[in-house]
C-alpha cells in the first residue's frame, strides 16, 4: 500500500451541550484543518463525512454538514454514517489510487440534544436486545463484570484509568473533563451501574474533529512533519453478547496484527477507551508494552464527541508525533457496544 | 498507482414488495446476498470484507443496522462499512466496494444496499420527519413544472415514461409494481399528488435489497458465468441550495457525467452507451436527465422519450428493469441501478435484456438532486473503444 500522511487537523472543544449547530462548529474546525495543513479548499480531491442521523435526531442530517465543507464548485464527496475514523478509512482507500493527492476527512456529533440511553439501545439486534432497553452503560457494565471475575481487571485499576486521564486532560484545551483526582475518593462513590460508577462513564459531548490526508509527494511538498500511515485495518465481530467472550477483543487484535502494531516498539496509543474497564481489554489485544503511555490526551473519558470520538484519536496521536516528539503512535477507534468493532493505525513520524 | 480492473462475478436481489413481513432485516439482506454468492459461485467465507449501504435509519428505526447485521451479512473477524449518502446511496456504496478492489486492498468485496421501508414511515422520513419538510416530490415538482416551461415539452411525456417503466417492469420478476393493464389514461386520471406529478407518475414505497460481490481481473476468470468490468465510477456533491444553483440541471450532475465519460473513453454517450439504468422516481426526471448528464441536448431529452428511443427496442433504451418507478427500496434502488446495467452487458437480464448490450451506464443521485454517482459497465475491457 502505498504511504499516506495526516498533514493537518483541527478538532473543537467537547462541549457538553454546544450552542451552535453540527454545520457552524464543523465550519471552523474543517477550515483550520485546511490552515493548519498549509493548503487551499480547492486542492482538496476527496472529501468524506461520518456522522450519526440519530444523535441529530432527523433524518439526512449530514446533508447540513456539506455546508460547512463549502461544496461548490462541485466536489468528489461520500459520508459513512460511522465515526469520521472510517471516513479517513474510506478516504485512505480512495488515495491509493494515486490520481487524487489530498483528502478532507471528518466526523461530528450533537449528542446533548437527545436522551442517549434511549437512543443507544436502537443500535442493538431490534427484535432480541433493543426490547430490553439495555443502554451502553448497562451493556458496558455487562463487559465490566466479566473483566472483574476473570480476574483480568480490578476496580481500584479503572479508578486508576479515570484518574490519569483527568490529569491528563488538565493539558488538554480541549478535554470536557478534567482534574486532579485521587482514586480513594472515585472509589468511594456510589456505583451507577454495578460495577460502574458515573465517572466509569465517558461524558456527554458535542464536537467534531477534521483531518487532511495527502499522498506521499504531496505530504513532503506541503508538510515540514508529515505524520504516516504505516498499517490500518478494521474489524467487526458478531453482534449478541452473549456469542462474544467479553474479556478480549478478537477484531481488535486482528486488526492490530494487520496494521503491523507489533513490528517495532510503540511509544504512546490513543485508545478509544469510552468505559474505564476498556484500557485493559485493549492494551491486551494490542500487545502493548508496560512503558506504552495511553491517551495523553485524556482520551474519550475526558472528551467524547460521538462520531468524531474515534478520528480524534487519529488527531491526538499524529499530535504525539508532529508536536510532542513521539515517532510511533497507535490510533484506535471503536463503534457498537461492548467494542464490537475496532479500527487499528500505525501512525509514525520520519 | 495501484489501479487494477475490477469485476461484478455475482448479482442478487430480492423481489420488492411493498411489505416484505415474510422476512427480517436480516433476512432480506441475506436473500438478495445469497444469491450474489450463488451467481458468483462462493460461499460466505469466501468473502474478504462487507460494504453496506442505505438511507436513513429512522426509517427501520434501528440505528447503525450495520452492527446488528454483522452476524447475518458474515461479517465476523472482517471489514464491515457503512455507507449513507441520500438517495444515491446504493450507487456511492458500489462505487466505495469497487475502490476496495481496484486500490488493491482486498480480493473479493461483498456490497450490499436494501431499505425496508413497510417497518416505518418513509414518507415521514423524508419530510425530514419531525422538522416537517415537504417530501422528495414537494421538492422536486417545481423544478420539473421548470424543466417543462423551459424545454417545451408536452404535457404526456411524464404520462409516457411511468407507462414505458410499469411495461418494463412485466418482463422483471423482480419488480415491486406489476401493473399489466397500465395505460396513458390511468395515468393522466390517477390523482394529482405535486403538480405536475400523478400518483402513477412517482415511485412506489417498497421493501427490498441488492447485493454484489465485486472481484479482481484474477477472481473474474475464476468466476463461473461471465463479468461485467468496471470501467468507469464517479461521485460529485453540490449544496442542496444557493443563489444562483441550478436545480434542473445541477452543476454535479453535469460534471460528474463528463468526468464519468471521459475515464471510460466515451465521447458520444448516446452513441457509445447501450443501455442505461437511471434514477428515475418521478416520471419527469427521465428526461431531465438525458439532459442534465448531456446525452440529450437542450430541450432534447424529452423528444427521445416521444420518439420511443428509450424504449427497450429503442437505441437508447432506460430502466428496462422498470426502474425506481416500478421499485423503489430507497438504500437500495441506487444499487439496483448500478446491478441492472450490469446484468444488461453479462447477457443476464432475463425478459429485460437489451439486444447486443455491451455498456451500460447506473445512475443514482440524491437529497435535493445534489448526490450523483455512476459507473459506466461493459461486457469487457475495451467495451467502449468496441462501440464506435
Amino acid at each position: 500500500m502505498a504511504d499516506i500522511a495526516i498533514i493537518g487537523y483541527s478538532q473543537s472543544p467537547s462541549w457538553r451541550e454546544a450552542e451552535l449547530t453540527e454545520p457552524q462548529f464543523l465550519f471552523p474546525v474543517i477550515s483550520e484543518a485546511i490552515d493548519h495543513a498549509k493548503i487551499e479548499r480547492r486542492e482538496i480531491g476527496f472529501t468524506c463525512a461520518g456522522s450519526c442521523d440519530y444523535l441529530s435526531g432527523q433524518t439526512f442530517a449530514f446533508v447540513m454538514n456539506l455546508e460547512a465543507v463549502g461544496a461548490w464548485p462541485p466536489i468528489s464527496e461520500s459520508h459513512v454514517e460511522m465515526d469520521g475514523a472510517w471516513a479517513l478509512y474510506e478516504a485512505w482507500v480512495r488515495l491509493q489510487a494515486g490520481d487524487i493527492d489530498t483528502a478532507l476527512v471528518f466526523g461530528s456529533g450533537k449528542s446533548s440534544p437527545g436522551n442517549l440511553s434511549e437512543i443507544y439501545p436502537l443500535q442493538l439486534d431490534p427484535y432480541t436486545l433493543t426490547p430490553l432497553g439495555v443502554d451502553p452503560a448497562s451493556m458496558a457494565a455487562l463487559q465490566a463484570r466479566a473483566l472483574i471475575d476473570a480476574g483480568l481487571v480490578t476496580e481500584r485499576e479503572m479508578a486508576q484509568v479515570v484518574a490519569r486521564n483527568r490529569r491528563d486532560a488538565m493539558n488538554n484545551p480541549r478535554a470536557q473533563v478534567s482534574g486532579d483526582f485521587d482514586e480513594d475518593a472515585l472509589l468511594a462513590e456510589p456505583y451507577l451501574t454495578a460495577p460502574l460508577r458515573k465517572h466509569d462513564l465517558p461524558p456527554i459531548s458535542d464536537g467534531a474533529c477534521a483531518v487532511i490526508l495527502a499522498t506521499a509527494d504531496k505530504a513532503r511538498a506541503v508538510c515540514e512533519r508529515p505524520v504516516w500511515i504505516r498499517g490500518i485495518d478494521h474489524r467487526i465481530e458478531v453482534h449478541q453478547p452473549g456469542m462474544r467472550d467479553l474479556t478480549v477483543s478478537s477484531s481488535t487484535q486482528i486488526a492490530g496484527k494487520n496494521a503491523g502494531v507489533g513490528n517495532a516498539p510503540v511509544d504512546v496509543a490513543e485508545l478509544c477507551v469510552s468505559f474505564s474497564h476498556e484500557e485493559s481489554v485493549l492494551r491486551r489485544a494490542l500487545g502493548l508494552a508496560e512503558n506504552v503511555k495511553v491517551n495523553p490526551s485524556g482520551g474519550p473519558l475526558s472528551a467524547n464527541p460521538l462520531m468524531a470520538v474515534g478520528i480524534s484519536r487519529f488527531a491526538e496521536a499524529a499530535r504525539q508525533i508532529a508536536e510532542q516528539g513521539a515517532h510511533r503512535a497507535i490510533a484506535h477507534a471503536s463503534s457498537g457496544q461492548a467494542l464490537q468493532q475496532n479500527m487499528v493505525a500505525v501512525l509514525e513520524g520520519d | 498507482m495501484s489501479h487494477q480492473p475490477c469485476a461484478i462475478i455475482g448479482i442478487g436481489q430480492t423481489k420488492h414488495k411493498k411489505r416484505r413481513d415474510d422476512v427480517s432485516l436480516p433476512g432480506l439482506v441475506r436473500e438478495a446476498a445469497q444469491r450474489a454468492l450463488d451467481d458468483a459461485g462462493m460461499n460466505w467465507s469466501d468473502i474478504d470484507a462487507v460494504v453496506l449501504g442505505k438511507a436513513p435509519d429512522p426509517f427501520e428505526g434501528v440505528m447503525m443496522p450495520e452492527l446488528s447485521m454483522a452476524d447475518a451479512l458474515g461479517a465476523a473477524g472482517k471489514p464491515l462499512m457503512r455507507v449513507h449518502t441520500a438517495g444515491s446511496v446504493g450507487g456511492t456504496t458500489a462505487i466505495v466496494a469497487a475502490h476496495l478492489i481496484e486500490n488493491g486492498i482486498h480480493e473479493r468485496v461483498l456490497t450490499v444496499a436494501y431499505e425496508k421501508q413497510a417497518e416505518g414511515n418513509a414518507q415521514w422520513g423524508l419530510a425530514g420527519g419531525r422538522s416537517g419538510g415537504m417530501g422528495a416530490g414537494g421538492i422536486f415538482a417545481p423544478w420539473m413544472r421548470s424543466y417543462i416551461q423551459h424545454s417545451g415539452a408536452p404535457e404526456d411525456i411524464g404520462w409516457k415514461v411511468a407507462v414505458k417503466d410499469r411495461k418494463n417492469a412485466l418482463k422483471n420478476p423482480y419488480a415491486h409494481l406489476q401493473l399489466k393493464d397500465i395505460s396513458i389514461e390511468k395515468v393522466k386520471e390517477s390523482p394529482m399528488l405535486w403538480e405536475p406529478i400523478h400518483f402513477l407518475e412517482s415511485c412506489p414505497s417498497s421493501d427490498g435489497a441488492c447485493a454484489m460481490v465485486l472481484t479482481n481481473e484474477d477472481g473474474a476468470k475464476r468466476a463461473p458465468k461471465p463479468p461485467a468490468w468496471v470501467l468507469a465510477t464517479a461521485m460529485r456533491s453540490e449544496l442542496g441550495q444557493f443563489p444562483g444553483r441550478d436545480p434542473v440541471r445541477p452543476q454535479a450532475g453535469v460534471e460528474c457525467a463528463h468526468i464519468l465519460y471521459d475515464s471510460a473513453g466515451i465521447t458520444d454517450p448516446r452513441a457509445q452507451i447501450d443501455v442505461a439504468e437511471i434514477y428515475v422516481p418521478f416520471s419527469w426526471y427521465e428526461p431531465m436527465w438525458l439532459e442534465g448528464h448531456d446525452i440529450a441536448g437542450p430541450g432534447e431529452g424529452w423528444q427521445m422519450t416521444e420518439s420511443g428511443a428509450t424504449e427497450i427496442t429503442g437505441d437508447f433504451p432506460v430502466n428496462p428493469s422498470g426502474g425506481v418507478l416500478s421499485s423503489n427500496p430507497i438504500g437500495a434502488s441506487g444499487m439496483l441501478r448500478f446491478a441492472e446495467a450490469a446484468l444488461q452487458v453479462r447477457g443476464a437480464a432475463g425478459e429485460h435484456q437489451v439486444d447486443d448490450a455491451t455498456v451500460a451506464l447506473g445512475h443514482a443521485y440524491g437529497g435535493a438532486a445534489q448526490y450523483f454517482s455512476m459507473w459506466i459497465v461493459g461486457a469487457s475491457l475495451d467495451a467502449v473503444a468496441q462501440n464506435k
